[in-house]
């Protein structure tokens, strides 16, 4: 996305170069292999694959699915922060995400998506990576503000983890001190724009690129 | 004399006539510095002859080789007095007479207290970590606690 106007000149090979954002290459949380579907899935979209026509049978179904995936997103209600205001924001009438189809659920395990909405404590990690172990696969995580992106304005602070994507696999990072709605809606437009690629590129797709 | 009336002229009578080696500066809110002994004995007799009964919070300060200083803050909300006192406790000394057995608010404010700076109040009932987990290692509000200390896989 282009920035109209003048741009400030800032040392970008500096920050290239910034410790930190090495580190976290070497931090961030991979996704397992093999999330995407379970065993019976794969077993017998293969063996319908196999029959002399019957891709078209999958690529239909998988579309169907692919469709029927992204038109369903159940965000779990899980607030951390001030994040999550603007979260609620965008779940309430204005901004309204239902039309969308998405419900914030209250049970992880009825859920495809977890919001992380907020600075992540080392106290409340081990609680976050619980509520994601409870969610069925496939599902989906998306990084929501400064704070879960890389730790924020308290990045350096002595109790919070530096992102969030030290604990789960993030697919969006959404950057904002905290987001407007809008861009958290943006954020979940690319996410539903990733799960309609979900089995086609036989992958998910990359993270977008990390903005702090 | 009522405790409810004290006014702040007379507090400040009062505290030089016990605590002769206390120094009082201000008046909203009063700042007494008292000697680490008198710590305890001077918020006894803040609460019953002062009339001091609300413990606004306790916390300390980290002055690096100077060592550490107490701070607590009682009010008396009948009279509008307010007492700031503080404690130097000296150099490389981490123990204090704890405030629970006078004011039970106390508890709370000196396991944070404990938390963050190590202090250890003598007499107090409970005294574990109440913010980090337990199995925190250092007190992070120290001036020594280093700047991104690692703490895999978090930070």
């Amino acid at each position: 996305m282009a920035i109209k106007g003048p741009v400030p000149q800032i040392p970008v090979p500096v920050w290239r170069n910034f410790k930190d954002l090495q580190e976290w290459e070497t931090h961030h949380q991979k996704r397992p292999e093999g999330d995407q579907h379970s065993a019976a899935f794969d077993t017998v979209t293969e063996g319908i694959h196999s029959f002399p026509g019957g891709f078209l049978v999958t690529t239909v179904a998988d579309n169907f699915f692919n469709w029927a995936r992204k038109s369903s997103v159940w965000p779990v209600t899980f607030g951390l922060a001030c994040c999550a205001i603007e979260m609620m924001a965008t779940f309430a009438s204005r901004f309204d995400v239902e039309r969308l189809g998405m419900v914030p659920w209250a049970s992880p395990r009825h859920s495809d998506l977890m919001i992380v909405s907020g600075t992540v404590t080392i106290k409340m990690a081990p609680m976050l990576t619980r509520i994601y172990d409870q969610m069925p696969d496939p599902k989906w995580a998306v990084s929501m503000g400064s704070c879960a992106n890389s730790g924020g304005p308290f990045r350096h602070g002595y109790h919070v983890v530096k992102g969030v994507d030290r604990v789960i696999p993030v697919d969006v990072y959404v950057p904002g001190c905290p987001p407007p709605p809008e861009s958290l809606l943006n954020g979940l437009l690319l996410l539903q724009d990733q799960i309609a690629h979900f089995r086609r590129t036989g992958k998910r797709a990359e993270p977008n690129p990390k903005v702090d | 004399m009522s405790s409810a009336t004290v006014s702040a002229d007379e507090a400040r009578a009062l505290i030089a006539e016990r605590f002769s080696g206390s120094q009082v500066e201000g008046t909203s809110p009063m700042v007494v510095t008292v000697a680490p002994d008198a710590w305890l004995p001077f918020a006894a007799f803040a609460k019953e002859t002062l009339g001091c009964r609300f413990f606004s919070f306790l916390s300390a300060t980290d002055w690096k080789d100077e060592g550490l200083e107490v701070v607590a803050k009682v009010d008396n909300a009948d009279t509008n007095l307010s007492l700031l006192v503080k404690s130097r406790l000296g150099a490389g000394v981490t123990t204090c007479a704890s405030l629970v057995p006078v004011y039970r608010g106390a508890d709370w404010m000196e396991r944070e207290c404990y938390d963050m700076f190590g202090i250890r109040f003598e007499g107090h009932p409970d005294l574990r970590r109440i913010l980090l987990q337990d199995d925190w290692v250092g007190h992070p509000l120290l001036k020594s606690y280093a700047v991104d200390t690692p703490y895999p896989p978090y930070r």
